[in-house]
């Protein structure tokens, strides 16, 4: 009822081919943005914004880079964290040391510091893959949380390794509240996401799906592995070192390298797999999920009337985590996007279940 | 010159803890395809579980002997970590059967934060220690041929004792066992395994068990030098470069990958570390083993991997 296809028929090539076919998603999508933008900013209190929504974007738009790798490249990265403290220190480094720099720049030109360093890190995947890739880029996270401790230059020779970012503004509007500062995130997460979602959809993201599917076979029709591999790591680098960038600027404001370790890594993979990897939607639904569990968790003891110590608390949301990975690879390796699409399916039905 | 060897028996030693970890991590990838993100999880659970036992045991049966003590808690963390192995396969592997090894490789970093939680909830988060008798005291040999004599942790030796009794017995186990045979199966393909008559649910349960057994004694030798905390669980992610290094089907990989890694982090934090601003040890091995795989993808003793379409 709610989903009924019929007599939307596509008479030319573009109309087949838009990111969203159906008439209903497209209305649904509007509103959705219409909502976020306007009747989020009016409606949401402070907390709310500065707790929730912020993170669930920033990481939102991480989730979205390491899918690139790792949902439509098969190329398993475990060194996501790193990618985000490179993307957030050239940020703070260019403002620091050239003041008169746009902060729209800045983060820019951090993404794109992360995509060189997402480059180097990603060559030994030419020759290494699955297992060993993993492990390999483990040394991506090693290394970038050593250098960005010790090495003084990175951190201005500030003598507590902490970084800290000034008020910020960008196109001569303050970036400084918590209305402000979600919207100036939300913009850029709609931008890069429509990015990502074109890409995905045309040639480079059909190579990058090939070589993950089966990159022997992927070579023998044609395409160049080293050439997809490198450019999944470069694009998903670029997002990953932006929204790392702005994890730094936007929702920390002062950050330390332990901001960006491993567990950091470990939580954006989580993300991909339960919101469901080579789905965009999903990284959002990862993320939604990923920040909602802990303060659930934290609350709900509290309204029962079990209030619960903070290390308890902390050690069963890594068993939940650990838990609902496990379940999710089991029942559903799709992950949420796929039970989305199962809704949608049953809407197309309903009332009526055949 | 008596510096330096004493480094570098300091990292063959340290590298054997290493190759004691990494061990564990081969033994299940060999016999399984597993790669067992949650190894070092393990390692910490099986370690909290002997450092509690022995202190719990002792007041509720009301004895006082440390050796009687630390025998039954081995034998119960023994318990507990064949316990796991059971749970594991029951709930995890049986309905994994035949998938891709990344989605195995994702499960069990499942695994290794479900074991973090629920360890540190059951046995308490703060540092304990193990103490099973080893010599504290260093020793000083060969002190007629260098000035002062070489410094030897005895410590380290037991331990480097300890694991290449163990790395020999699990070698023979390997080789000459039918049980160790069916592993190697299974290792290659699950499906051909399975469908000569190997029950795939009991492999998977010795294999683990004897991973945990392998944990339960990297568990305790760490422990026991360094303490029992939540730390013991990242110190199993400096293990893995060592079966990269190593290959990750390869037993005597996996103990040479240690030794190599051992001396390279000790001679490198010692010869190098000042240059560079010190604390290299954390990204050394990792490195060392990247650009070891851009020339050799399999390992020192890795099996060549080979695709077909």
């Amino acid at each position: 009822m709610l989903y009924r296809e019929n007599g939307q028929f596509k008479t030319s090539y573009v109309a087949d081919q838009q990111i969203f076919p159906i008439r209903q998603d497209r209305i649904f999508v509007m509103l959705l943005l219409a909502f976020a933008f306007v009747g989020v900013p009016l409606l949401a209190s402070d907390y709310l914004l500065r707790a929730l929504l912020i993170p669930f974007l920033i990481l939102s738009l991480a989730a979205v880079g390491l899918n690139v790798l790792v949902g439509y490249c098969g190329q398993i990265s475990l060194g996501t964290g790193a990618f985000m403290a490179v993307g957030a220190y050239a940020a703070w480094n260019f403002g620091v040391r050239i003041p008169a720099m746009p902060l729209l720049l800045q983060i820019v030109l951090g993404g794109l510091c992360a995509t060189v360093v997402g480059v180097i890190f990603g060559i030994p995947s030419l020759r290494i893959r699955g297992l060993y890739l993993a492990v390999a880029t483990l040394a991506a996270q090693f290394f970038v949380d050593w250098a960005f401790l010790r090495i003084p230059y990175f951190t201005n020779y500030s003598s507590s390794g902490n970084v800290s970012v000034p008020q910020l503004t960008a196109f001569g509007l303050p970036v400084q509240t918590a209305m402000e500062k979600y919207l100036f995130v939300l913009a850029l997460v709609c931008v890069f996401t429509l990015l990502v979602k074109n890409l995905v959809r045309g040639a480079i993201g059909r190579e990058w799906m090939a070589i993950r599917d089966m990159d022997v076979a992927a070579s023998v029709i044609g395409i160049r592995p080293m050439y997809a591999k490198l450019t999944a790591f470069a694009v998903s680098s670029f997002i990953v070192g932006v929204a790392g960038a702005l994890w730094g600027f936007i929702h920390l404001g002062s950050w330390e390298p332990l901001a960006f370790d491993l567990t950091r890594s470990f939580q954006l993979l989580f993300m991909v797999i339960i919101g469901g990897l080579g789905s965009i939607l999903g990284c959002f639904f990862g993320a939604a999920f990923i920040v909602l569990v802990p303060v659930l968790l934290s609350n709900i003891p509290g309204m029962l009337g079990l209030p619960l110590a903070v290390d308890t608390a902390s050690h069963i949301e890594h068993m939940v985590f650990g838990a609902l990975i496990v379940t999710f690879l089991i029942a559903e390796p799709h992950g949420l996007a796929r039970l989305w699409s199962i809704a949608k399916e049953k809407l197309r039905l309903w009332p009526f279940p055949y | 010159m008596g510096f330096f060897l004493e480094t570098l028996f300091g990292g063959l030693m340290s590298g054997m803890l290493y190759a004691l970890i990494g061990l564990g991590f081969v033994l299940i990838f060999k016999a399984s395809g597993v790669f067992n993100f949650a190894q070092g999880a393990m390692v910490l659970v099986a370690a909290l579980a002997m450092a509690r036992f022995s202190e719990w045991i002792p007041r509720w049966l009301g004895f006082s002997n440390p050796l009687l003590a630390n025998v039954l808690a081995f034998i119960v963390a023994a318990a507990v970590m064949f316990a796991l192995a059971v749970v594991v396969e029951k709930f995890v592997l049986r309905h994994l059967v035949n998938q891709e090894a990344t989605t195995l490789l994702m499960a069990t970093l499942g695994i290794s934060y479900f074991l973090d939680g629920l360890g540190q909830i059951s046995f308490g988060s703060s540092v304990y220690s193990i103490n099973v008798g080893m010599p504290k005291d260093p020793a000083i040999i060969l002190d007629s041929v260098f000035d002062g004599g070489l410094l030897i942790n005895l410590e380290d030796l037991t331990a480097a004792v300890v694991a290449a009794l163990l790395v020999a017995a699990l070698a023979l186990f390997f080789q000459y066992t039918s049980t160790g045979r069916a592993l190697r199966a299974v290792a290659d393909d699950h499906q051909a395994a399975q469908s000569i008559g190997i029950p795939l649910n009991r492999i998977w349960v010795v294999v683990w068990s004897v991973a945990g057994l392998v944990a339960l004694v990297a568990g305790v030798i760490w422990g026991s030098k360094f303490g029992v905390q939540f730390t013991l669980s990242t110190a199993a992610l400096r293990a893995l470069p060592v079966v990269i290094l190593g290959g990750l089907t390869s037993v005597p990989g996996a103990i040479l990958g240690g030794l190599i890694i051992g001396v390279g982090e000790k001679l490198s934090e010692v010869y190098l570390g000042s240059l560079v601003g010190g604390g290299i040890e954390i990204w050394f091995a990792y490195v060392l083993a990247l650009v070891f795989l851009l020339f050799r993808p399999q390992g020192l003793f890795g099996e060549k991997i080979i695709d077909r379409v």
